[in-house]
């Protein structure tokens, strides 16, 4: 899913659904193994979150700053200003999601290409249990359905099991589901990952050095994803633990099940999203209600960190909502950084009536960001990996597949402007990147060939 | 780039049809096929580009209607430059992308009997190609903006010559040379009509202010 971080949302209209805030619900992802099954879980569920990709449109930015100001003739022009703003602030909005979805993507491209680990076949999931080593098309296809159909049913029942979760406040369970699943993406899979590239790469190192990176590695990743750390350290291990889960994904998925399983993952995205009673749609409300940031480890935000609190000593109306306000302020921190400044901040913001009216220049002061769910990032690299390492025709097909899948992401976040509410961030990028995939590899591939066996060119 | 790639798209699903419905065994009906394939895709880049020119400027309203000012932040002078940036990098990028790719690994160019220029002349081609789809953009744009339909047509007999003229290949001087006259041209062009003229140029080379 793909939100606007409104930094102010969530702190001052507890009530009003568009000033939620949302954070894009990151799909788990299922975990191969049966023992990480609770963490991936967690994941699942943060993925399933993310795969939605809803979008919180600016509308969140531009409810705090409407309904801020109480005044009917302020709101005119606050609404003029909101869609400026909005508009403004869009251009950027799409570079700070396209520049990790980019890195994202090239990380998996270059490991797929040099790396001969993940195109092996050794093996599948215990989610795609029907092989595709059959001897008839026919029977290929319906195991790559059934599989498909097991996978899918898995991701919701996981997506479901996380919204009760939430819904009943089980806080505690689901902060150390996704410990779990973080803890196995960023040692285990790292340690896969490292051992594999220092093979392709004949690189000897010996395992205290081993232990040593590795330990660093996670034990820092786990504190920024978890609690507090630079942004952009935050984001660089997302994008990381995108890209591993992605590389395993490729690797365990076998062929045609992947390509059934993209789309009916963006089918589910959708439906998850929009229908009333979709499971995400369901928890982001829910967060919304309560006022909370949904569980940062399952989401990337773009958003600058603002650190400026709403010190105004202007009027004695602002005590409260000071307090609120920096409660939010690090309520929003701790987007990044989850629960227990989750638990204070709904704790705090409770007491609190209604906010005064925030001065519009301190909302401005704020950097909006666009949160994506990590599940999206994983479903497009997913795409984009697949196409690198299956396609004949290399990397025309994964050029293609990149600039659809951007072109998509794109059109999603023009639809968030103007829809303002979470929106699912898979569809329209994953039917593009399908689409693209089987029609350059199978026609244009031809055409290329030959133009650039005569050296003629277009 | 996502325009001139659904062009390609396009006209490579056109080329194949055409492909598996004719004779494999036929061989100048399959080189008159890629020569009807290559004028085609031409025209639907060009098209393709016509179709970007009105989505920009449908875009350019909402901006300018949106404004404080009335002015939108981004002329169309620039989104010319930038579609034609943008589809000369896309058509680099197919052309040379898988050359590359081949050029790490081992071989020895042209050991069959072709041109052991190969890489060098597809180099230069693509960079002429991607120079030539900058100044078509900045061209076209300013011909559809202006209404003068000429202009619009020398963009689109360009391309066809350029693409034509490729045809001369293993033959480089006929294709490479004619299209570095053309580009030459159509620099000096799109200069001007962007406000450039030599009075410019000259203070700018003398780095006066």
């Amino acid at each position: 899913m793909i939100t606007f971080m409104n930094n102010s949302d969530s702190e001052e209209e507890p009530c009003n659904e568009r000033t939620s805030l949302m954070s894009a619900e990151s799909p788990s992802v299922p975990s191969y193994q049966d023992g990480l099954q609770a963490s991936e879980a967690g994941e699942v569920q943060a993925h399933r979150k993310r795969r939605t990709g809803s979008s919180r449109s600016p509308n969140n930015i531009a409810d705090g700053e409407m309904s801020e100001s109480g005044v009917p003739v302020r709101e005119s022009t606050l609404e003029n200003e909101e869609e400026e703003l909005t508009l403004k602030y869009g251009a950027k909005h799409v570079i700070m999601l396209f520049v990790p979805v980019t890195l994202c993507m090239i990380v998996v491209v270059a490991t797929i290409k040099s790396v001969r680990f993940y195109t092996e076949k050794n093996g599948q999931l215990i989610y795609t249990p029907f092989s595709e080593d059959t001897p008839s098309v026919g029977q290929r296809l319906l195991n790559s359905v059934l599989n498909t159909i097991i996978m899918i049913s898995v991701i919701v029942v996981m997506t479901v099991f996380l919204v009760l979760l939430y819904k009943y406040r089980c806080y505690k369970f689901i902060h150390g589901w996704l410990i779990l699943s973080s803890l196995m993406l960023l040692f285990l899979f790292t340690y896969i990952y490292l051992g594999e590239v220092l093979k392709t790469y004949n690189v000897a190192m010996d395992y205290p050095t081993l232990f040593l990176v590795i330990w660093n590695f996670g034990a820092v990743g786990m504190i920024c994803i978890h609690w507090k750390g630079p942004l952009q350290l935050q984001q660089a291990y997302l994008i990381m633990i995108s890209a591993l889960m992605a590389l395993v994904f490729i690797k365990y998925l076998p062929e045609w099940s992947a390509w059934v399983i993209l789309g009916a993952i963006s089918i589910y995205d959708l439906m998850a999203v929009l229908c009333p009673k979709g499971p995400l749609r369901m928890l982001v409300e829910t967060a919304q209600e309560r006022n909370e940031p949904i569980f940062p480890a399952l989401i990337y935000s773009s958003a600058m960190m603002w650190t400026v609190g709403m010190a105004k000593p202007d009027t004695a109306a602002r005590g409260p909502s000071q307090q609120t306000w920096d409660a939010a302020e690090d309520g929003r921190e701790n987007h990044r950084s989850p629960s227990h400044g989750d638990s204070q901040m709904s704790e705090t913001r409770s007491p609190v009536p209604t906010r005064p009216i925030t001065s519009l220049e301190e909302l401005e002061e704020e950097e909006r960001g666009v949160k994506l769910g990590l599940g999206d990032f994983i479903f497009y690299s997913v795409l984009v990996g697949k196409a690198a390492a299956t396609a004949s025709g290399d990397w025309n097909t994964t050029l293609a597949c990149f600039v659809a899948i951007l072109i998509g992401l794109c059109l999603t976040l023009l639809l968030l402007a103007v829809f303002k509410k979470a929106l699912p961030a898979l569809p329209i990028s994953i039917t593009f990147g399908l689409v693209f995939y089987f029609s350059t590899d199978n026609l244009v591939r031809p055409f290329m060939d030959t133009l650039a066996s005569h050296q003629l060119y277009i | 780039a996502f325009f001139w790639l659904v062009s390609l798209l396009l006209s490579s699903l056109i080329w194949f049809i055409a492909v598996k419905a004719s004779n494999p065994q036929d061989e100048p009906l399959q080189k008159g096929l890629l020569i009807f394939g290559v004028m085609f895709s031409v025209l639907l880049q060009e098209a393709f580009r016509f179709l970007y020119y009105k989505l920009l400027r449908k875009a350019i309203e909402g901006l300018v209607a949106l404004s404080e000012d009335g002015c939108s932040p981004i002329s169309i002078q620039q989104m010319a430059y930038v579609a034609g940036v943008g589809f000369g990098l896309m058509s680099g990028a197919f052309s040379m992308i898988n050359l590359l790719a081949d050029a790490l690994g081992p071989g020895i160019v042209g050991i069959h009997g072709d041109s052991q220029l190969y890489f060098l002349t597809s180099a230069f081609m693509t960079m002429v190609l991607i120079f030539l789809h900058t100044f078509w953009g900045i061209l076209f744009f300013h011909g559809c903006e202006h209404r003068r339909w000429w202009e619009i047509m020398a963009v689109v007999i360009m391309h066809l010559a350029v693409s034509g003229s490729t045809f001369c290949n293993p033959l480089y001087v006929g294709s490479l040379v004619p299209s570095y006259l053309l580009m030459a041209a159509a620099a000096a062009w799109a200069y001007l009509l962007s406000g450039g003229s030599a009075q410019n140029l000259w203070r700018f080379l003398l780095c006066k202010s």
